[in-house]
């Protein structure tokens, strides 16, 4: 046995050091701060909404990967994602008993269902928020004001409902503490119920107080570009549904600026930058080739608008991913890269070094035009 | 990723950027003792294999033909020791198959000069005879394709060659042979250029280097200005390409080049070019002079598991025992696995025995311990989770996402009618990147020959 064992694998015998985990882990890292500022605006209430969820997620896909139905395992950190995200969409007063619904369906109705993870046809965290707005329509539209004195020390009452219980009445609970009832509404649905919008630098930054709005937009975009740099998600998505969304938006306030809203409340309003930048941008449920990752983004964009503006729901980011992922195998179909060779062969670059035909063919006629050796060097001179 | 390359100028669209481990560029070639054995396998080159023209037991000399054969796609091999031939037959082959070789065993002491070859003057030859020539030398190209160098430079009546392309990007990792010919051996290359371009009637001449090789542009054009001055009229360009995976590819670097996408499907040739590896036109320059037969090659021996990474020129037939010996690859217990690759890190092949010689198509050999391969064990495989990687990095556009969907499904006709399957050559960049840790090329692979078999 002196022969030493050699093992045989095929070729490439080198790989990328990006894996799934680091990809995940990644996103993971990137939601931290939103995370933070997001417990910051509303509390302890907040706080316990994403850890309740968060864990509702892990356990069942622990569930399902120890029952061996579920392919992946704990530690890619996807359900993780799947658990803040789905935490940062509900408001912060929402019972945790209905989070912990949340996150359970997320997970099995969302991936487990479909096999685990990459084989998910919906996003995940938008199929439990689905779920649980069709189940608590009131919970979910129930909105404190951020900001709130004493947001460290108590929680929202409506946070702490046992489970299968009507929470406490968080009106009420904001009349005592001398506060308008309509400070709780988010800025979409001040907008579409009595006409107010909301100012730039607040919907920017979501800094000023008494004002129930979702993390940062700001902070979104700045951890979104963090991730596209770092190339843990592609730039093409967010961008097209920013830019559709926006140009659609702006379209129609300058058809009719009375009744349409400007672009720019359409763009950082709601959910649309953190549905943007860590929704629709899922791996699994979007099209892989690039030109669909277009297509997809402007769906996305376009369907936003439109339910904003013209069904009964504020929110419309939430439907337009859900249908848009499940338009994606098909617009994958239709934009297939065009193979190297097969496309249109006119297209030689202009910048190329050297012209394809040397402008003489034979050997006859290049003695008779004499080619220019401006590619070479001059001789050294000794 | 197109608006990236627009501003970069990179080269070719997409591509991966593999760390390059180009461990032995500083080193000067070395010549490797001459082993005790050697074991010409008669199939080193796509085509046909020739007929050994020795029997056992005859005496051989180095130089000396001891395989010919008629057919068009076949090349000669000429016996790379001086020695009595002691077996032809099986022998371990690198795909793993047991192959028909010539065993040759040493006279020990005897001279290894290649007396065989006659001096013959080729400069006032026609293409014909250059063609001829190049036959007999057994040349296929050293790149590592191996596919017979006449038959590359001879151009089909109805088609006309302006330009001669020479490959000197070695965009594989680890691999510096070829940068080490183009530094060392550059006088030879220009030599073997010019008897290209009479074979082909090409007018004139690139050499794509990439950037990575600065010294090795430098050199090329110095000895092409020297050249000049000592009166050589053909027109030659030194081009530094941009440095990406996989360059080496003649797509590629026609694309790199001249801007123009190679029809897919179809050879250089049809915009009028041909392509060649430095490594095959400086063995040219090398050997037609002399009348010399193809006896040995330069191979580079690297890897975090050699003492003595180089490049070194090793005699055919070497076996790769002797090689790695030589070069200090540590000595493992039986406990201890390592792997073996024949050729580069991207696109080599694994071999199973180090009984395996040296052919004419190994560019390197390349030895990974266990530490190394840790890494790789470890990971774990997950499904397909779409992040599109390996789109944004198929130099040849296909979608491997979709692909290897598809193979796992066992579709292999849709693969080949709407995927273009055929398009795909093997370069590993899908693999390379995936974060999934798929076997993407080994399954194109699978289905590639799937669909061969299935056409048959």
């Amino acid at each position: 046995m002196n022969q030493p064992l050699i093992e045989i694998r095929s070729a490439p015998h080198v790989q990328a050091a990006k894996t799934v985990e680091t990809i995940m882990r990644h996103v993971v890292y990137s939601l931290l701060p939103i995370c933070a500022f997001y417990v910051f605006q509303y509390g302890i209430s907040a706080l316990a909404s994403i850890v309740v969820v968060t864990a509702a997620c892990l356990l069942t896909e622990r569930f399902f990967v120890r029952t061996g139905t579920q392919a992946g395992r704990l530690s890619d950190y996807s359900a993780v994602i799947t658990g803040l995200l789905l935490a940062l969409t509900l408001p912060p007063g929402f019972s945790l008993w209905m989070g912990a619904v949340a996150g359970i369906v997320a997970i099995a109705l969302g991936k487990a269902l479909f096999g685990g993870i990459g084989f998910n046809v919906f996003n995940p965290a938008l199929v439990g928020r689905a779920f649980v707005q069709a189940a608590f329509p009131t919970a979910i539209a129930t909105y404190t004001p951020s900001f709130l004195a004493g947001r460290f020390t108590e929680f929202i009452p409506s946070s702490l409902a046992w489970p299968l219980m009507i929470p406490a009445d968080t009106a009420a609970w904001l009349k005592a503490k001398n506060l308008d009832a309509l400070a709780g509404a988010t800025p979409l649905a001040k907008w579409k119920f009595d006409g107010v919008i909301a100012n730039a630098d607040e919907l920017l930054t979501s800094l000023s107080g008494h004002m129930a709005v979702g993390p940062a937009p700001a902070l979104i975009l700045i951890c979104g570009l963090y991730l596209a740099a770092r190339r843990f998600m592609d730039w093409r998505i967010p961008l097209a549904i920013l830019g559709s969304a926006a140009l659609t938006a702006w379209l129609l306030f300058a058809f009719d600026p009375v009744r349409y809203p400007n672009p720019f409340f359409m763009l950082f309003s709601g959910g649309l930058i953190l549905g943007a930048v860590y929704m629709a941008t899922d791996m699994a449920t979007s099209p892989v080739t690039p030109k669909g990752m277009w297509v997809y983004g402007a769906l996305i964009g376009l369907l936003t608008v439109v339910i904003r503006y013209y069904s009964g729901l504020p929110e419309g980011v939430m439907y337009a991913i859900l249908i848009a992922n499940a338009a994606s195998p098909l617009i994958e179909k239709i934009t297939q890269p065009v193979p190297f060779g097969r496309g249109a062969l006119d297209r030689a670059r202009k910048r190329a070094t050297y012209p394809l035909n040397p402008g003489y063919i034979s050997r006859e006629e290049a003695s008779a035009v004499t080619p220019k050796k401006r590619f070479l060097p001059k001789k050294p001179k000794k | 990723m197109k608006l990236v390359s627009y501003f970069r100028g990179e080269a070719f669209q997409r591509g991966v950027h593999p760390p390059s481990c180009k461990l032995t560029a500083e080193r000067k070639i070395r010549r490797l003792p001459f082993p005790d054995r050697v074991t010409v396998p008669l199939l080193q080159h796509i085509g046909k294999a020739p007929r050994p023209i020795v029997r056992v037991g005859q005496e051989v000399v180095r130089g000396q033909p001891i395989a010919r054969s008629d057919e068009w796609l076949s090349v000669p091999h000429h016996a790379p020791l001086s020695g009595v031939v002691e077996f032809i037959g099986l022998r371990p082959g690198m795909r793993g198959t047991w192959i028909e070789s010539i065993v040759i065993r040493a006279h020990r002491g005897a001279t290894q000069e290649d007396l065989w070859g006659q001096p013959r003057d080729l400069s006032q030859g026609t293409g014909q005879d250059i063609l001829q020539a190049i036959w007999d030398t057994g040349m296929v190209g050293l790149g590592g394709a191996a596919f017979p160098t006449h038959a590359k430079l001879s151009v089909p009546k109805q088609a006309r060659v302006h330009t001669l392309v020479v490959n000197g990007c070695e965009c594989e990792p680890y691999l510096t042979c070829d940068h080490r010919i183009m530094v060392e051996h550059a006088a030879d290359l220009i030599a073997g250029i010019r008897y290209a371009m009479s074979a082909t009637g090409a007018v004139r001449t690139i050499i794509g280097v990439e950037d990575n090789k600065p010294d090795a542009v430098l050199v090329l054009r110095q000895a092409i200005a020297d050249a000049m001055a000592a009166g050589v009229t053909e027109e030659i360009h030194v081009e530094a390409v941009p440095t990406k995976y996989p360059q080496g590819s003649e797509k590629m670097l026609i694309m790199a080049l001249f801007g123009a996408e190679m029809p897919a499907g179809g050879l250089p040739i049809a915009l009028g070019m041909v392509v060649s590896n430095v490594g095959t036109l400086a063995a040219l320059g090398k050997l037609l002079p002399l009348g010399q037969g193809l006896t040995e090659r330069v191979v580079t021996v690297t890897g975090p598991g050699v003492a003595k990474p180089g490049d070194y020129r090793v005699i055919l037939g070497t076996p790769l025992k002797f090689v790695l010996d030589y070069a200090g690859a540590p000595a493992v217990d039986a406990m201890d696995a390592r792997q073996v690759i024949l050729g580069g890190p991207m696109m080599g092949q694994a071999i199973g025995s180090l009984d395996v010689p040296i052919t004419k198509g190994v560019s390197g050999v390349l030895v990974f311990r266990r530490e190394d391969m840790q890494m790789r064990e470890m990971r774990q495989t997950y499904p397909c989770i779409k992040c599109g990687e390996c789109v944004e990095s198929c130099p040849m556009g296909l979608n491997p996402s979709t692909l290897g969907m598809l193979a796992a499904k066992r579709e292999y006709d849709l693969m080949g009618e709407q995927y273009f399957l055929g398009d795909c050559f093997e370069c590993g960049c899908c693999t390379y990147v995936c974060p999934s840790n798929i076997p993407l090329v080994q399954q194109f692979r699978v289905a590639k020959q799937i669909l061969r078999e299935k056409a048959a």
